[in-house]
């Protein structure tokens, strides 16, 4: 089935199966290959997009989903407009030592921008109970909760400028 | 996950035929359950009716003594709704607590109810409130909608459309998670009205059931205190990797102890 939909701000159009899994679609036929496959069961959070704004885990995601929706993958996410930089949830995570593989990283920090969009400042609490569904195996989540609550608070400072 | 067809219908009916035509389809809500159940291949069906383009199923609305939620409408509308916040606040905290944030974007509340999963908080919340589940055909009270493990009254054709909640005068929801799924090991809903006290435990057993002795004994003082001393019998009780029937007897004192405390404060339990 055809399918349409705003990728990273680009009109796509795409030929898919129903059965067809978002991560497989961008993965290996879009070559997105940001969102990672982890547990492949939507515990682990790897694979964490937006879709229409909302974070959710694209390995548990028909294509058909897409149709008509706005995507947003990693490979998206960028700083300020014109600049050449991070993001700044992406900035904090450097800044903080928020990742060690790094193989969760781009589900963290997809989960973490959209928790902060969605609360502004973060408690430490707030960001402990919305990463609950994304898991890292190296850091202990210490640093990445920091870099969570140092990454929502640019996020807050940089719309609080414009 | 093997191939399906799939079916986007725009009206109920049309879903209900389709449905009718082909009966080893599977409705598709949010799919947070069957999509993984399709990926184990615990399940194959020839088609997949996805319910997402059906209009009139999202969102809450309320009169005076009820709440009816959409059939669609997720988990995390749900825990955002300032009319669930302000009239069934536990129901709101209930549905703040499944899965992750993630899940709760693409969850459903009519897809877990009519999955009935042994361990889902949902269930737990529409018995405890004594909800109605409507469907395309007819509307079905909650104590004779939940049959055991994973069965429910629907018969094969019928879709659920909402779920319609009586307005406690308190409830409350307490959950021992299990630290790995963040499905209950043990939950339970306590929900007080006029004329009596409901409590529904969800993850202890094979389906979700009602405590009859705490219910009366709440009846008679809605108090922690009340309760501390009623302990089911394990008979009928899950024992599995996780925890013993046993265990799971003592941690449904716990959460209804919990889950009232809850209702009299008004705030979510963790």
């Amino acid at each position: 089935m055809q399918i349409s939909f705003t990728l990273n701000g680009r009109p796509t159009s795409v030929d898919v199966a129903p059965s067809m899994l978002v991560t497989e679609l961008l993965r290996e036929h879009l070559n997105l290959t940001g969102t990672h496959i982890g547990c492949d069961t939507s515990q682990c959070g790897a694979c964490v997009v937006h879709l229409n704004g909302a974070p959710v885990k694209s390995c548990t995601l028909l294509a058909p989903a897409l149709d008509g929706a706005t995507l947003l993958t990693i490979e998206g996410l960028q700083g300020a407009p014109g600049s050449n930089r991070l993001h700044p949830m992406q900035e904090a995570f450097r800044e903080n030592h928020g990742l060690q593989c790094g193989f969760c990283t781009p589900g963290m920090v997809m989960t973490a921008v959209a928790l902060a969009q969605d609360k502004g400042v973060l408690t430490e609490a707030e960001v402990r109970h919305g990463l609950e569904g994304n898991i890292c195996r190296c850091t202990g989540y210490q640093n990445i909760v920091v870099s969570v609550m140092a990454g929502a608070a640019a996020m807050h400072a940089a719309n609080a400028g414009e | 996950m093997k191939a399906f067809a799939y079916h986007q219908p725009g009206q109920i009916p049309e879903a209900a035929k389709l449905l009718a035509a082909e009966p080893d389809s599977k409705l598709v809500a949010g799919g947070m359950t069957l999509i993984p159940t399709l990926k184990q291949r615990l399940a194959s069906p020839p088609a997949l009716i996805d319910l997402s383009k059906l209009p009139g199923l999202k969102g809450c609305t309320d009169n005076d003594a009820t709440i009816t939620i959409g059939a669609m409408t997720t988990h995390a509308e749900v825990a955002k709704s300032s009319l669930v916040r302000a009239r069934i606040p536990a129901l709101a905290a209930l549905a703040s607590q499944i899965g992750d944030p993630s899940v709760r974007n693409r969850g459903t509340i009519c897809g877990s109810v009519a999955n009935n999963d042994p361990a889902a908080d949902y269930p737990a919340g529409v018995l405890g409130l004594a909800a109605t589940i409507i469907t395309n055909e007819r509307e079905i009270a909650a104590d004779n909608f939940f049959r055991g493990l994973f069965e429910t009254a629907l018969k094969p054709g019928e879709i659920i459309t909402a779920v319609r909640f009586p307005v406690p005068l308190l409830a409350g929801y307490a959950k021992f998670k299990a630290p790995a799924s963040r499905y209950a090991l043990v939950g339970v809903f306590v929900a007080k009205f006029r004329d009596g006290v409901r409590v529904a435990v969800t993850g202890a057993g094979p389906g979700v059931f009602r405590v009859p002795p705490m219910e009366h004994a709440l009846s008679q003082g809605f108090d922690p205190a009340s309760i501390a001393a009623i302990r089911i019998d394990t008979d009928n009780l899950t024992s599995d990797i996780h925890a013993e029937a046993d265990y799971r007897a003592h941690l449904v004192t716990v959460m209804a102890k919990r889950a009232v405390q809850a209702a009299l404060s008004e705030r979510p339990a963790s």
